[in-house]
């Protein structure tokens, strides 16, 4: 649905975006997740064509953005990270304007500044100018504005900043209630609004892709060694020199009170360790697997220790 | 054309729920009353004298005496005027954000700059409209020639057409108003002054200086002589401040 192919923007000399390909598939909410600077405010203003890119190809639905850029406005919505809102107009002919400008015919321009009011949540505040109602409700009418020509993709850059937990949470819902036909990409630099919202991810740092997929694919690719972490009344050295010498074993480090014991991908050692506990008896407290969680993955990734 | 128009009504909405439009309005009209007021009281005055004289008393004429000048008065007022209404147009756009939405919406940068550019020029008619009420007096109590009168507005028009098109340049420049209103007061003035060096400066640059200086071709205006070469001047001045707009939100957004 959304694919991008080699794209590079540079600002002059500085490369905000180099090289990035990923694909985004129909109907899904699909996170681009970078630490701040990574380049996803730049890539999102290309999907849109608010800024042209330096090289490479961005397609909506098929349709080259640079190539046709009016018949791909068509088919966007989209979210800048300042919201654009004129605060000197009501939300009502906010969403009125809005809705000339995006080529809804004069007739069914009430209508889908209606629909906009209801799917965004906006029905107490429609009267209302924009600069007195509240930040959320503000993100709210800046969603409304995103979705009142009924774009078939969505693009929402840093959706859920600057409002407080219980705004982001409303935000979140109302951004899963949107999901069904249309394809939604969200940026942000919050991990925890990746996995509670989205169904797959695009990581970026620097303008570099770092790891695309689904959350699934992500967490089990990202691991390149098995293992368990074991809580043990004896967790001294001695413990970990013994389980080290278990066949098979790379790494049994000392963490906190707990040893962390590791072993490449591929075979499964757990049995082994067990016994080896039981047979030193190191007093086993608690054994769990070490799994990469995608949190690990992402820190890892944005401090420069993995390449996609 | 209904996307230009989506433009302007909004543009249209924003000079009046805003207090800009109304303050740039009331302010003008105060201005071009006083003058019109002390101009017609000279013009009596001046009357009363030749009045005296037959011969004199031939010559005399309302629309010389009090419009021509009028018509320069009103001029300088709208180089006064005309930046400040025409700052925010873009500048504003630029500082909260909304040209992500206007840019990324299916219309053309050239729709926008028209539907603008439009806004700008239905205040100025407003303006120009509410001050030729003035103009009433005069046909009340006197016989003013009625096409010299229309003559001097149209010039008006076009000059303000010009000055907005300067307006738009500038506040595609900026994000900040100020800086947009400031600059586009330097520009007008510079180009109003220009006649003077064409004085100082001899041979071809004469020529050239005089033909682009403001003045030179409001003048005949006001005088009621309607000459195509001065219509042409104020439009290619227009349209080409309009091509710099386009050219500086295009390069802008390439960069």
């Amino acid at each position: 649905m959304i694919e991008v192919q080699d794209l590079v923007k540079k600002y002059g000399d500085f490369p905000a975006v180099k090289k990035l390909s990923f694909e985004v598939p129909q109907g899904k909410i699909w996170g681009l997740l970078g630490p701040n600077a990574a380049g996803k405010t730049t890539t999102m203003r290309i999907l849109t064509g608010f800024l042209p890119a330096t090289d490479g190809v961005a397609r909506v639905a098929g349709i080259d953005v640079f190539e046709r850029p009016d018949a791909a406005k068509r088919i966007l919505g989209y979210l800048p990270e300042n919201v654009p809102l004129y605060p000197e107009m009501t939300v009502a002919s906010y969403l009125g304007f809005v809705a000339a400008i995006k080529q809804i015919p004069k007739a069914k321009k009430k209508e889908a500044v209606v629909r906009a009011v209801r799917s965004a949540g906006l029905e107490t505040v429609r009267g209302r100018l924009i600069k007195n109602i509240s930040r959320g409700f503000k993100q709210r009418v800046g969603i409304a504005q995103a979705l009142i020509h009924d774009p078939q993709i969505l693009i929402l850059d840093e959706p859920t900043i600057g409002l407080d937990p219980a705004q982001i949470i409303e935000i979140r819902e109302l951004i899963r209630s949107l999901r069904g036909e249309r394809t939604i990409i969200l940026s942000t630099h919050l991990l925890a609004e990746v996995t509670q919202v989205c169904d797959g991810v695009t990581i970026i740092n620097e303008g570099r892709l770092m790891a695309s997929g689904t959350l699934d694919e992500l967490t089990a690719s990202a691991r390149s060694t098995d293992g368990v972490v074991l809580k043990l009344r004896k967790s001294g050295p001695e413990s970990a020199a013994a389980l080290r010498a278990i066949p098979g074993v790379d790494t049994a480090a000392i963490r906190d009170s707990e040893i962390e014991v590791a072993w490449s991908r591929g075979r499964d050692l757990r049995e082994a360790v067990a016994r080896t506990v039981v047979e030193k008896d190191l007093g086993l407290l608690e054994m769990k697997s070490l799994g990469m969680n995608i949190e690990d993955l992402y820190l890892k990734i944005v401090s420069g220790g993995l390449e996609s | 054309m209904r996307n230009i128009l989506s433009i302007a009504k909004r543009e249209i909405q924003a000079y009046f729920t805003s207090p800009i439009a109304y303050v740039v309005i009331a302010v003008f009209l105060l201005l071009t009353g006083f003058f019109f007021y002390s101009l017609v009281w000279w013009f009596n005055s001046q009357a009363m004298q030749m009045a005296q004289n037959p011969y004199y008393f031939q010559q005399i004429n309302i629309n010389q005496m009090v419009f021509t000048p009028l018509f320069h008065n009103i001029s300088i007022i709208l180089l006064l005027m005309l930046p400040l209404l025409t700052m925010r147009l873009f500048a504003e756009e630029k500082k909260i954000g909304t040209e992500e939405l206007l840019f990324t919406s299916p219309i053309s940068v050239n729709q926008i700059i028209f539907g603008k550019y439009l806004a700008s020029l239905a205040v100025l008619a407003v303006m120009l409209l509410l001050s030729g009420l003035l103009s009433i007096f005069t046909f009340a109590y006197g016989n003013p020639q009625i096409a010299p009168l229309l003559n001097g507005y149209l010039g008006l028009f076009l000059m303000g057409a010009a000055f907005i098109a300067v307006g738009l340049f500038f506040s595609s420049l900026t994000e900040n108003q100020i800086v947009a209103a400031i600059l586009t007061f330097g520009a007008l003035l510079l180009f109003w002054v220009m006649g003077w060096a064409a004085n100082a400066a001899g041979g071809i640059w004469q020529d050239v200086l005089n033909y682009l200086s403001f003045f030179q071709h409001f003048d005949d205006m006001t005088r009621g002589i309607l000459d195509t070469s001065d219509v042409v001047y104020y439009l290619s001045f227009a349209f080409f401040g309009l091509f710099l707009t386009h050219a500086v939100i295009q390069s802008r957004r390439w960069r």
